[in-house]
């Protein structure tokens, strides 16, 4: 098998693991909103939500972030929330 | 209010090249024929000086002139080679609080009556001496070099200049080494440019040139043939509002390694 990974040398190259760990670090970085802020929002949106899906809640992610807004193109300050739903609520189908 | 354009060089992180490019950028513009002075802010450990070249002319300083021990002329010290080049240098021997915000402000809209930029040379961190130093200005470029530590505080700063009003910033990525880019031993620029989120105004190469040239006092900029002098006439073009395509580091790879990666990429 190491015979093969040295071809794949891009996915062990050092800067793919600086990009990662730089990643899961600025995620914390720039969550500088309070963790009881985000568990009061995170259990509006559970509530608001649950009234028209069935979601996972141990999966439900919230974090603050910084993205590019899509008409401009202008970076922006983003709260950003990964809800996986497990099914449609029959009577909203 | 004058018309001149201020503009804060930080970064976070110290030794990443916010002074040098202080210098280089402040040179680059007068080069053009701008009227410029370039603010160190570092108040204790001041540099731009050395880099300039300029410390054997200093008289006055920032605090001086803030707190009018001398009229702000007296305190701006001539480049000696570049017309409309002006340099005022920090304070060696008094600490951060010697100047406040409001100062600096006040400062900063005075030499906006004389200059077209205002370049302003923040210190590490991001403590009292970095709230100094972005207090006048309109706008921030961001200096870093290609590794997690610089870039995780150039993040930081971006969200600090955010909150204190200053949106927009742009991006200087220092010191890349296209070897080890080449290798994926290095994050490229794509790399920051996308961690990051803010418009890129510059690649600076890992250049021998830049170590020369401070050791003589003299920004690279004003050279002709060195990589990192052309980065940074292409930033001053930039910021004139000029359109410049960004250096393809790759083309400036000696042709003899070229051919010899030819031979064994086989």
């Amino acid at each position: 098998m190491d015979f093969f990974k040295s071809f794949g040398k891009n996915k062990t190259a050092s800067k793919n693991v600086a990009k990662e760990r730089l990643k899961l670090v600025l995620i914390r970085d720039r969550s500088d909103l309070s963790p009881r802020f985000i568990e009061m929002i995170k259990g509006d949106i559970i509530r608001v939500v649950r009234e028209y899906v069935e979601i996972d809640v141990d999966g439900l992610d919230i974090k603050l972030t910084r993205i590019r807004r899509d008409y401009d193109n202008t970076p922006v300050s983003a709260l950003v929330a990964n809800i996986p739903i497990i099914k449609v609520k029959d009577n909203y189908k | 209010m004058g018309n001149g354009k201020s503009i804060v060089i930080t970064s976070g992180k110290g030794g990443v090249g916010k002074t040098t490019t202080t210098a280089n950028i402040g040179t680059g513009l007068a080069m053009l024929g701008y009227k410029v002075v370039v603010v160190d802010t570092d108040i204790g450990l001041r540099n731009l000086d050395v880099v300039m070249g300029l410390e054997n002319r200093i008289v006055y300083d920032l605090v001086d002139v803030v707190e009018g021990n001398c009229r702000l002329k007296q305190g701006l010290i001539k480049d000696k080679r570049y017309e409309g080049l002006y340099l005022l240098p920090a304070a060696q021997t008094k600490d951060k609080t010697a100047v406040t915000p409001e100062q600096m402000m006040d400062l900063v809209s005075k030499l906006r009556e004389e200059f077209d930029y205002i370049i302003i040379d923040s210190p590490a961190g991001i403590e009292q001496g970095f709230k100094n130093s972005i207090a006048g200005a309109d706008q921030a470029f961001i200096v870093t070099t290609p590794e997690i530590s610089a870039v995780r505080d150039a993040d930081r700063v971006i969200g600090i200049l955010e909150a204190n009003g200053i949106s927009d910033p742009k991006l200087i990525i220092n010191r890349i080494r296209y070897d080890m880019v080449k290798r994926g031993d290095m994050m490229n620029v794509d790399d920051i440019v996308d961690i990051l989120a803010i418009d890129l105004l510059g690649i600076i190469p890992d250049d021998e040139a830049i170590v020369i040239s401070t050791n003589k006092g003299e920004p690279v900029v004003a050279e002709d043939k060195p990589l990192a002098a052309k980065a940074y006439k292409n930033i001053c073009d930039r910021i004139t509002g000029k359109e410049v395509e960004f250096l393809d580091l790759d083309d400036h790879e000696g042709k003899f390694s070229k051919i010899l990666k030819l031979l064994f990429s086989r």
